[in-house]
C-alpha cells in the first residue's frame, strides 16, 4: 500500500458519493423490490393495476400490516422476536369486543382496557425473555400458544360461539370507527383511513429511531446488549419497552379490524406473526438485530399487500401468495447479508490502507 | 513535589481464603504512564477491579485526589472520573462511529416530546477529539465494526477522555493487536498523558511498557514485586522482573540442559 496517513483523506470522502450513500441504506432493497414489483404486475396486468382503484386496493392490506411490520423491526432491531404479535391482533379485538357487547361498557372504555391488557402482555414478554435469559423466539412461543387458545376458549364459554358480533351496537361506535378505522373517499375510490395511521406511525417511529437517543439505544441494544450496558444504557428497559410496543401496535390493528368488521374472531391474526417478521427482514432488518429501518419495514409490507392483491389481480391461484413469501425472504436475508458484508469489506480495506504504510 | 492523584496503601483482597491480593501499595500522578506488569494470575486484574469499583478491598485504603474513597460499582468510579477501558471496549459494531462515541451520554436538542440527537455536533466532537488523538475520521457514520482493532481501542480511549476522565485504566490495550496496531495504541496512550491524565496501563508485554511508561509496578502472586521509576530500571531488567529473574535463569539452564541431551537421542 502507498496509501500515507491523513492528509489525503478528503478525496475519498467525494469518492462516496450519492449513490453509494443510497446503496449502503438498509430499506434500498425494500425500495427496489417494491419498484420491481410494481412494474411486474403493472405489466401483467395493467387494466386493473394501474388505476386508483388497484393503488386503494394495495394500501388497504398494506396499512395494518404496515403498522405491525413498523413496531416488530423496531423489536427486532432491539434483538428480539415477538411471535404472539399476530394471535395478539385477535386478543385485543375480542376483549374489547366481549367487555362492549356482554359486559355493557361502552366501547371506548373496552378499548382502553384492552390496550392496557396489551401493555401487560408485552410487558410480560418482555420481563420473561429479560428474567429467563431464554430465546424470545420460545418465551413468545408460548405466548401465542396460550393466546391462541385463550382466544377461542373464552370467547367459546361466553358466548357459545367462535365470535363476538354486534359491537356496531355498543356505546360510542361511532366515534371509535371514525377515530380508528373510517372510510374515506378521494379520487372517486375508497380508503381506509387506516393508510394514514400507518404513514404517520412509520414517520414517528423512524424519527424516534434515527434521531433521538432511545433510537441510538435501540440499535446498541441489538448489536451487544452487554456493551451498551457498560456505558450506561437501560437495555432491559429498552428491550421490555419494545415488546410493549408491539403489543401496543397489535391492539391499534385489532381495534382496527373490530370497528370495521363489527365483530371480533376467535381465529383472527393467527400466523401473521411471521408476515410481520418477514416484512421487517425484506425491509432490511437483521434475524441477529441491531441494524435495520422503520421505512424498510414499511416499504416490505407494501411489497406483500401488493403480491396479495396481485396474484387474484393476473387471475392466478392464491395459494401462491405463500410461496412468493417464502422466497421473498430468501431473497431478502441473502441480499441484507450480501450488502452487508460488502459494505463492510470495502471499508475494512480502506482502514488497512490507512494503517499499513 | 507533584501529588498523586490515585494512591492505594496496604490493599488486601481475599476471596474466601484466598489470598489475591496482600499489601499492595502504589501511587498514580497525573501526566504519567503507570504501568501494571505482572505474568497470569500474579493479581493485575484483581488490582484493576478494585481500583475500578468492580471489587472492594477486604483491608486497606484507597484515596482518590487526596481523598479516601470507597466505590460500591464501577459507575461510581466513573462519576468521580476514573475510566476503564476494558478489552472487550463496550462498542457497538453496526453502530456508526458517532452513535458509539456518545452512545450513553447523548448529546441534545429542542424541548420536551420534539427532544433529539444533536448529530451535527457529535460528528463533529468526534472528528475533532479523534484528530486531537491523531486519527483523521472521513465519515462519522462509519460502522465502528469496519475498523482496525487499534482504532477502535482509540475510539474507546478518546471516549474517556472527552467525558472527562482523570485517570484513566487500560485493560491490556494491545494484546490483541499485531506490532502495527499496538503502535497505534501506544501513540494514544503518550497522548492521553499529554493532556494531563493519570494513565494505569496493565500489560504482561514488557516491550509495550517500557516505552510510554513512566513508572513501572511489577506483581507477582499477588504482591508488589518491585516499583520503578523509568529511571531506575532498563528493559531487560524489566523482562527479567517479569518472568520472574532467577526462574527464567533457572529455565535457562534447564534448556541448555535439553538440548545438549539430544544428540544422544539422534545418535
Amino acid at each position: 500500500m502507498t496509501t500515507s496517513t491523513a492528509p489525503k483523506t478528503d478525496e475519498r470522502v467525494a469518492q462516496a458519493g450519492f449513490f453509494r450513500q443510497l446503496f449502503q441504506r438498509p430499506e434500498i432493497g425494500a425500495l427496489i423490490g417494491a419498484v420491481v414489483l410494481w412494474v411486474f404486475f403493472a405489466l401483467v396486468t395493467p387494466q386493473n393495476w394501474v388505476s386508483i382503484n388497484g393503488l386503494s386496493r394495495i394500501m388497504d392490506p398494506a396499512s395494518t400490516w404496515g403498522i405491525m411490520a413498523v413496531a416488530v423491526a423496531l423489536l427486532m432491531i432491539g434483538g428480539e422476536f415477538d411471535l404472539s404479535t399476530g394471535v395478539m391482533t385477535g386478543t385485543t379485538g375480542l376483549v374489547a369486543g366481549l367487555l362492549s357487547t356482554r359486559a355493557g361498557w361502552p366501547l371506548w372504555v373496552a378499548i382502553l382496557v384492552s390496550l392496557v391488557f396489551a401493555l401487560i402482555v408485552g410487558y410480560l414478554n418482555g420481563f420473561m425473555v429479560i428474567r429467563t435469559g431464554l430465546p424470545s423466539f420460545i418465551v413468545t412461543l408460548a405466548t401465542f400458544f396460550v393466546l391462541r387458545g385463550a382466544n377461542v376458549g373464552v370467547t367459546r364459554l361466553v358466548t357459545d360461539q367462535v365470535y363476538v358480533g354486534g359491537i356496531d351496537k355498543t356505546v360510542g361506535f361511532d366515534s371509535a370507527r371514525l377515530f380508528f378505522n373510517t372510510p374515506i373517499t378521494l379520487f372517486g375510490v375508497e380508503w381506509r383511513s387506516s393508510i394514514i395511521w400507518w404513514v404517520v406511525l412509520a414517520i414517528i417511529a423512524s424519527w424516534i429511531l434515527m434521531r433521538t437517543k432511545f433510537g441510538s439505544w435501540i440499535f446498541a441494544t441489538g448489536g451487544d446488549a452487554n456493551a451498551a450496558r457498560n456505558v450506561g444504557v437501560p437495555a432491559n428497559k429498552v428491550k421490555i419497552g419494545l415488546f410493549m410496543t408491539t403489543a401496543a401496535a397489535a391492539w391499534l390493528v385489532g381495534t382496527m379490524n373490530i370497528v370495521r368488521l363489527r365483530s371480533a374472531v376467535g381465529s383472527q391474526g393467527i400466523g401473521q406473526e411471521f408476515y410481520y417478521i418477514i416484512m421487517a427482514s425484506v425491509g432490511g432488518c437483521l434475524m441477529t438485530g441491531g441494524y435495520g429501518s422503520v421505512i424498510g419495514a414499511a416499504l416490505g409490507a407494501l411489497i406483500f399487500a401488493m403480491a396479495f392483491t396481485g396474484i387474484p389481480f393476473a387471475g392466478w391461484d392464491t395459494d401462491w401468495y405463500y410461496t412468493f413469501l417464502g422466497v421473498m425472504l430468501l431473497v431478502a436475508v441473502l441480499v441484507n447479508n450480501y450488502t452487508r458484508k460488502r459494505a463492510t469489506e470495502m471499508r475494512t480495506a480502506a482502514a488497512k490502507a490507512r494503517t499499513e504504510d | 513535589m507533584k501529588e498523586p492523584i490515585l494512591e492505594v496503601r496496604n490493599i488486601t483482597k481475599m476471596f474466601g481464603s484466598i489470598i489475591a491480593l496482600s499489601q499492595v501499595s502504589c501511587r498514580v500522578y497525573p501526566g504519567e504512564v503507570t504501568c501494571l506488569l505482572g505474568d497470569n494470575g500474579a493479581g493485575k486484574s484483581t488490582l484493576i477491579k478494585v481500583l475500578c469499583g468492580v471489587h472492594q478491598p477486604t483491608e486497606g485504603d484507597y484515596f482518590f485526589e487526596g481523598k479516601k474513597v470507597a466505590f460500591n460499582s464501577p459507575r461510581e468510579a466513573l462519576t468521580a472520573g476514573i475510566a476503564t477501558v476494558y478489552q472487550d471496549l463496550a462498542l457497538i459494531p453496526l453502530m456508526p462511529i458517532w452513535r458509539n462515541f456518545f452512545l450513553g451520554s447523548e448529546p441534545e436538542k429542542g424541548l420536551g416530546p420534539f427532544k433529539n440527537l444533536d448529530i451535527d455536533f457529535a460528528k463533529r466532537a468526534v472528528r475533532d477529539e479523534m484528530a486531537k488523538m491523531g486519527i483523521d475520521i472521513r465519515d462519522p457514520d462509519q460502522p465502528v465494526g469496519t475498523m482496525s482493532g487499534g482504532e477502535r481501542q482509540s475510539i474507546a480511549i478518546s471516549r474517556a477522555v472527552y467525558f472527562g476522565a482523570k485517570v484513566l485504566i487500560l485493560d491490556e490495550p494491545t494484546a490483541a493487536l499485531g506490532v502495527k496496531q499496538a503502535g497505534i495504541v501506544l501513540h494514544y496512550i503518550v497522548k492521553a498523558k499529554r493532556q494531563g491524565l493519570g494513565v494505569i496501563f496493565i500489560t504482561h508485554n514488557p516491550n509495550h511498557a517500557y516505552p510510554v511508561g513512566d513508572h513501572f509496578v511489577i506483581l507477582r502472586r499477588g504482591r508488589i514485586l518491585a516499583d520503578y521509576k523509568k529511571a531506575e530500571v532498563t528493559q531487560q531488567e524489566l523482562i527479567n522482573l517479569m518472568a520472574g529473574g532467577e526462574d527464567l535463569v533457572k529455565l535457562q539452564r534447564e534448556l541448555a540442559e535439553l538440548l545438549e541431551e539430544e544428540p544422544n537421542l539422534a545418535g
